[in-house]
């Protein structure tokens, strides 16, 4: 294989698996501070038991992410230098931004946080976690931003060596596609995080362990998860959904698998792309609705592949539209099985609804699944450009970096993550089994004092 | 403009080998330090609310190289190519060494193995970044475009066609390696009480010594392999008062670990690294990775930035660097005093 080739497959590689953890802390985070908010306002040692198990978790979780971060920051330089030093003066500042504002802010209070409950006092406590929910959401922003300067590049100029320069610091900073991705991306963090209480909430009910704490889990959990599913759909996704028609429209064909352009096109609900024949095989379309979305005009015009040039196109269309597929029929569950379950929570049957609870605790991985698609829209939906419309991903790697060299690194990445995901589960599993005998010890020692 | 960045960047890379230098430092000495499981957990707890803080400042100050200086950050992480990736490998069983031996504190087996990692990685981690900056100030083999790329190791001189390793980078390593156990061991010392207090005053008494043969071999071998490393000194010779700063800061560790004195030694074994870098970024100026034809040397001129990008950084970098000063106070603040054997989290 090819340098670049194995280059993208070791980025790709490594940026899936990082983000398994930064979507779960990002999504617990703030559902920590709802907990600790409620123990000092109901004044219900409860919810601080409930804030530790999850800080718990959160802590576990944080130190994966920071492990399988802090190669992300390396690999610009290690495997796409030519990219580094074309695009660094640009996107080295919302990465170097990151550190500074973000990096400190998380790597502090989460220490605070995590060990200092009892030097700090319950008013503290509570701040050391609004900060690090602060700090992972400023993270958050500033590598979205990142990513959206290259999926959208505005405020720069190309220098006389060929680079490009920063000319205007808030474009990079307040990017508009920055705005519309992280108000999806927050919200599909937040589905990860508000799921996963859910689910253990489940489990705890169904094994009959922790009742109590199971119900406060499903409660939280199902009222958060309600809110964040249709956030998904309405407003970010659909917002996105017309960032992507206005600025990559080629993109947008690809993932909608449009071959052809169509006044009136409709969405197709499934269906397989035959790139030979370039049609969709076995398709199910809702007539005229892609027209709606995207320009709100039934019979409006949409461009189809058909309307660019072969080497515009993304390079692996039917993975493309496969993940955006996936993803939006993920949301869709997500928001029937979560309306039904808040409705079923607010006339009090939701604890007694085995089969309900079944699906809850079993619906954990997909927002996992619909995270990772996700970005694999936006990602795959960006080539076949680096930098989109600017800098090609072929030219971006280093090309005095061999083969064999990152072969090697690949393989030695391979072997790693998979100790790191049989460690990760271990630690999971052993969390869920101790919350089981530990929750709410320190609510009877109390009651009893 | 450069100069600011030039200087900035270095005052993060100090920051970085003094604050991680003694969490790394404290790895090194481990298991002379921490003769049983309790007082390994000790060990562990004086680092624990800290260490990835100050691993921030190896992020941190990569990602303003990144913006800074982008032509030296992509020669030079794609150049390092293979120590690098193996740098992040260490970083992450270092990493899981420290925050996952008290998952299961009661397990000895557990315990055991993260000890023996925490500690191995430690260890290469320090040889490693010596090694690095030993490249640094040697020269690489840049090529007329800016990049270059070297394997492992070749013949182990330092001349054609070099690798990561040879004599004076090793040696450099060896001197890394050296430098921050006593400075890891003045960290425990200031952190701990009674046995653990007085093994770590020992590593410091004996550790001094070997300290100063390989700081002065060093400085010799300094000599042979750059010597143009001296003529920033002759022209600017305010310089030379940063050999004078390594060799007071040397006295200074000998003299209050002989007092008992942990905080003041560990100050000098921070002055001491700052000082040794300070010494090398001195001299490298104007260069940031010197090439072995110095025709392709990298320079601040010919790395730097777009001048725009780096005059509004200029607004934003101190205010982020003070409110992260802030945190650290706090954090130090609320962990400060001694860590006691045996107590739990
Ligand atoms: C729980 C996760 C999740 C769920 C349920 C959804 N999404 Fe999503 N989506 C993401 C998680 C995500 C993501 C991982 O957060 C992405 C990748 C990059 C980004 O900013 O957000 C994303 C990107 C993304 C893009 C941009 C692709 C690009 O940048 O090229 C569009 C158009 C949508 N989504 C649209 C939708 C719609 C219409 C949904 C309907 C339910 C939906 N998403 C559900
Ligand atoms: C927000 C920060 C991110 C940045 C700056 C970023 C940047 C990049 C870069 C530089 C590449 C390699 C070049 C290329 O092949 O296009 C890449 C590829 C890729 N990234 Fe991202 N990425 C980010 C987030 C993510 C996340 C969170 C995921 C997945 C969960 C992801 C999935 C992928 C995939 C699948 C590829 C391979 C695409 C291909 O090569 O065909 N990215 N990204
Ligand atoms: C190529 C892109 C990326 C790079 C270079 C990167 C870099 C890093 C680094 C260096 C860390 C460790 C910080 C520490 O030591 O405390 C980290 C952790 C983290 N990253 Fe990433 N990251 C990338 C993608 C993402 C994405 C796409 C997100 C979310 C939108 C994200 C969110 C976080 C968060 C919240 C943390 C804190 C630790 C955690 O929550 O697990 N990162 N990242």
């Amino acid at each position: 294989m090819e340098a670049n080739t194995l280059d993208r497959i070791q980025f790709a590689f490594t940026i899936t698996y990082h983000y398994i953890f930064p979507q779960l802390t990002m999504g617990l985070a703030p559902l920590i501070v709802i907990f600790k908010t409620l123990a000092i306002k109901k004044n219900d040692e409860r919810w601080n038991e409930v804030a530790r198990f999850w800080g718990k978790i959160l802590g576990i979780t944080f130190l994966f992410g920071v492990v399988t971060g802090i190669p992300m920051e390396f690999q610009f330089g290690t495997n796409w230098a030519v990219f580094s030093k074309y695009a660094g003066g640009v996107i080295g500042q919302t990465l170097a931004m990151e550190g500074t504002f973000a990096f400190f802010l998380e790597s502090s209070f989460i220490g605070l946080f995590l060990f200092g409950e009892k030097r700090l006092g319950q008013k503290l406590h509570w701040l050391s976690a609004f900060l690090l929910f602060v700090g992972t959401w400023l993270s958050g922003w500033f590598i979205i931003a990142t990513n959206a300067w290259m999926q959208h590049p505005i405020g720069y100029e190309v220098a006389a060596d060929g680079s490009v320069h920063l000319t205007s610091f808030w474009s990079l900073v307040l990017n508009p596609w920055a705005i519309y991705q992280y108000m999806h991306n927050m919200g599909g963090a937040f589905v990860t995080g508000s799921f996963a209480v859910a689910a253990l909430g489940a489990f705890y009910v169904l094994s009959k362990r922790q009742v109590e704490y199971g119900k406060l889990f499903l409660k939280a959990g199902v009222i958060a998860g309600c809110i964040s599913s249709i956030w998904m759909l309405f407003p970010s996704g659909d917002l996105q959904g017309r960032m992507v028609a206005k600025h990559q429209p080629v993109t947008l064909a690809a993932m909608e698998g449009l071959f052809h352009s169509e006044e009136g096109a409709g969405i197709a609900i499934i269906g397989q792309p035959d790139m030979e024949k370039k049609r969709l095989d076995n398709s199910i379309i809702i007539p005229n609705a892609l027209s709606f979305i995207t320009y709100q005009r039934w019979d409006a015009h949409v461009r189809g592949l058909d309307a660019f040039p072969e080497d515009q196109h993304p390079d692996n269309i039917p993975l493309l539209y496969y993940s955006f597929h996936i993803m939006v029929g993920l949301g869709t569950i997500f928001i029937a099985i979560m309306i039904v379950a808040a409705f079923w929570l607010w006339r009090g049957r939701l604890y007694d609804s085995n089969w309900l609870l079944w699906i809850l605790m079993l619906l954990f991985p997909f927002p996992f699944i619909a995270n990772t698609v996700g970005w694999m829209v936006a990602e795959l939906g960006r080539q076949p450009w680096l930098v989109y419309g600017l800098f090609r991903t072929e030219h971006g790697a280093s090309h005095m970096v061999s083969s064999g060299n990152v072969m090697f690194t690949l393989l030695g990445f391979f072997g790693m993550y998979t100790v790191l995901t049989l460690l990760y589960i271990f630690l999971m599993l052993r969390c869920i089994e101790h919350g089981a005998d530990e929750l709410g010890i320190s609510t009877q020692q109390e009651s009893n004092l | 403009m450069e100069l600011i960045w030039f200087m900035i960047v270095a005052f993060m890379l100090v920051c970085y080998v003094i604050l991680d230098g003694f969490d790394i430092g404290a790895g090194i000495v481990h298991y002379f330090v921490g003769r049983n499981d309790a007082e390994r957990a000790a060990v562990i707890r004086s680092i624990g609310p800290v260490w990835d803080g100050n691993e921030v400042w190896l992020l941190a100050t990569g990602g303003t190289l990144y913006f800074a200086f982008p032509a030296l950050y992509a020669a030079g992480f794609s150049g390092f190519y293979l120590p690098l990736i193996m740098v992040l490998w260490l970083l992450i069983m270092r990493a899981a060494g420290i925050e996952l031996r008290h998952q299961l504190e009661h397990n000895q087996m557990w315990t055991a193995f993260w000890d023996f990692v925490f500690a191995l990685a430690s260890i290469l981690l320090a040889i490693f970044f010596g090694a690095a900056l030993g490249n640094v100030i040697r020269g690489v083999p840049l090529n007329a475009e800016g990049y270059f790329f070297e394997p492992l190791f070749t013949h182990w001189g330092t001349t054609g066609e070099t690798g990561i390793l040879d004599w004076f980078t090793v040696l450099s390593g060896v001197v890394a390696f050296v430098a921050l156990a006593v400075h890891g061991a003045n960290y425990l010392a200031l952190k701990t009480e009674g046995e653990m207090n007085e093994r770590s005053r020992m590593v410091v008494k004996y550790g001094w010594f070997a300290l100063v043969a390989v700081t002065i071999a060093s400085l010799g071998a300094v000599m042979y392999v750059r010597p143009t490393l001296l003529d920033n000194y002759y022209s600017l010779p305010i310089g030379w008062l940063i050999p004078i700063a390594v060799a007071a800061s040397l006295a200074a560790i000998y003299y209050f670990n002989g007092k008992g004195n942990d905080k003041a030694a560990f100050l000098s074994s921070s002055v001491y690294l700052a000082m040794m870098l300070g010494g090398a970024v001195f001299g490298l100026y104007p260069n940031v990775l010197p090439a072995l034809d110095p025709a392709y040397s990298l320079t601040v001129h010919n790395a730097k930035a777009g001048e725009y990008g780096l005059s509004v950084a200029l607004i934003w970098w101190p205010i982020g660097i003070i409110i992260a000063l802030c945190y650290y106070r706090f954090l130090f603040k609320t962990f400060k005093g001694k860590v006691v054997v045996g107590e739990e989290h």
